[in-house]
């Protein structure tokens, strides 16, 4: 019921709102669905990463230069894209899940920086500062309103999707290496096997931000594979509540509409995302979604 | 100290702005790697005090706080600073080439050699021989078990947050005469802090050294030869090494 009633109004929306409302919206989808994947990680999985940029940045890159270079079309493209950071987030997960805690942090950084480096430096394929554009979006959705039920259909999928891996027996096998790693090794579960196809999963639905990503902008530069990008995701899962499958959607909303409103009356934007991270671990460090639900449960136990 | 520290980067840039304000006052770059360092190592100790010590074990919330901080930095230097990259000059007697054997070295970079090895070797000393550093290890080790033997724990880490604080400070100030200040320095220095650590092991002294050693002479190749690769043959070290150790060269814990 709660549901429906959310998606009458989300589907309503663009014929309300006005065209700056819409594309908002629709970067908050995308961004929705990069959050959501490092929630699988972080909140799911107990795995903080700090690289989940590279499979946004790489998968919006490749469909990019596909398209560019190669001259192929949408349909060879995207698929083309989520395959070659899917096999990205293969190997990078091999080489990070050597690792657990800080030092899995440290390798998906440290491995997201030196494909930022690459992507800064490696001119002739990247352009480098310039960073690529003349891209097109597929199916000509160049009006905001047609862009924003395709993002919203895409969103709508893969969270379900992902919500489905959660409430797998799988996701629950997830939830036990996250809580109780040594104990789930003795039942017998293969711990990292998990923790590894989690990774895998989780890069891919990342790939999928960064086709959306890449396909809203119609450009696409170095920082989209940044740490900041990073963090801001990870902040948006930290700040809706990690290992709740809203907590990501709402953090990305709360982090877009800080990023988009107050950056235009405030110049000094990174201090401000500073602040809010420092703001954010201190005093709420559980997330809003959980903070709330709280609350609510609080209240409605007095009345 | 198992504390997950992003600010790194950071303190090593804004010890280099620093270098250059204090250069303007008083003219000797060691006075002023001195100076500024310390005045990092109080931002440091402050963080460590005020912030850090609430977050003992929150890996996730220290990698988040020392972040926005590396933000709030980056961006105050960027405001007080300006956008434009600043040279630090070279001393005076250093800017000779110095001649061995036929070939010419730059006098400076020779003199920051022979200066990180007495830091290194002092670090070494500091935390291998003497009582203070047997007691930052025991501190590390079995935090309780050193608490109840009456080691002042949680001072020793302050202690030992302003130290590498500071030393990212007068590193940077050093660094200025090779690589200026400029905004942005913050994330070029950070990839390479973390994969030297990555490298050599966490919590090893040794490992930093190898780790920078190897680091350093492939980046360098690298540049060289491959300019627009330099960041993938940079991270090839890392991988063999995280294939076949993962706790690093020379750790003595995986991280």
């Amino acid at each position: 019921m709660k549901l429906a009633a959310l998606a009458c109004l989300l589907v309503g929306f663009p014929l309300v709102g006005g065209e700056f409302y819409v594309n908002l919206a629709s970067q908050i989808f995308i961004f929705a669905i990069f959050a959501a994947s490092i929630n699988l990680l972080l909140g799911y999985g107990g795995l903080a990463t700090l690289g989940h940029a590279s499979y946004l940045g790489v998968a919006a890159y490749t469909s990019a230069l596909l398209g560019l270079k190669l001259g192929l079309g949408h349909w060879l493209a995207a698929p083309a894209a989520l395959l070659a950071t899917t096999l990205m987030a293969c190997l990078f997960g091999l080489i990070a899940l050597r690792a657990t805690g800080l030092g899995f942090l440290m390798l998906t950084l440290a491995l997201s920086q030196v494909l930022w480096g690459t992507a800064y430096r490696w001119v002739a394929l990247t352009d480098g500062d310039n960073g690529l554009r003349g891209l097109s979006r597929p199916f000509h959705l160049d009006d905001a309103a047609s862009f924003y039920y395709f993002a919203l259909a895409a969103t709508a999928a893969s969270l379900w999707l992902m919500a489905r891996f959660v409430g797998s027996p799988f996701g629950a096998a997830l939830r036990g290496t996250r809580d109780q790693p040594r104990r789930m090794s003795a039942l017998g579960h293969h711990v990292w096997l998990i923790r590894w196809i989690t990774f895998v999963y989780a890069g891919f639905w990342g790939a999928v931000s960064g086709l959306l990503f890449v396909y809203y902008h119609k450009y696409i530069h170095p920082i989209s594979l940044s740490l900041t990008n990073s963090a801001e995701g990870l902040l948006a899962v930290i700040a809706g509540g990690s290992g709740t499958l809203a907590g990501p959607v709402v953090g990305a909303a709360i982090v877009m509409l800080l990023k988009n409103y107050v950056s235009a009356y405030i110049e000094r934007w990174n201090t401000l995302l500073g602040l809010v991270f420092v703001l954010i671990v201190v005093f709420m460090p559980e997330g809003v979604v959980p903070g709330v639900k709280r609350l609510w449960l609080r209240f409605a136990s007095r009345t | 100290m198992r504390i997950a520290n992003l600010t790194h980067g950071a303190l090593f840039m804004l010890g280099a702005y620093l270098g250059v304000s204090i250069l303007k006052v008083v003219p000797n770059l060691w006075v002023a790697a001195l100076l500024g360092g310390l005045a990092v190592a109080a931002f440091g100790g402050l963080l460590e005090r005020f912030i850090l010590r609430k977050l003992a074990g929150n890996i996730l919330g220290q990698v988040l706080v020392t972040l926005g901080f590396a933000y709030i930095i980056a961006d105050l230097c960027l405001v007080i600073w300006g956008g434009d990259p600043i040279p630090i000059p070279t001393p005076q007697f250093l800017q000779q080439p110095l001649r061995v054997a036929g070939f010419a070295f730059p006098a400076y970079r020779v003199a920051v050699v022979v200066l990180s090895v007495l830091v290194g070797t002092a670090l070494y000393l500091l935390m291998e021989r003497t009582r203070l550093g047997a007691m930052i290890r025991a501190g590390v080790d079995d935090m309780q078990m050193a608490r109840a033997v009456g080691i002042p724990v949680s001072r020793l880490f302050t202690l030992v947050f302003c130290l590498g604080a500071g030393l990212a400070g007068a590193g940077g100030v050093i660094g200025g005469p090779i690589m200026s200040a400029y905004p942005g320095l913050d994330a070029d220095m950070l990839p390479l802090a973390l994969i030297v650590v990555i490298l050599g092991g966490v919590g090893s002294l040794a490992g930093a050294f190898a780790g920078s050693f190897i680091t350093g002479f492939v980046y360098t190749f690298g540049v060289a030869l491959f300019p627009q690769l330099a960041y993938v043959i940079l991270f090839l070290p890392m991988i063999f090494v995280m294939a076949f150790r993962p706790r690093g060269l020379f750790g003595k814990f995986a991280a």
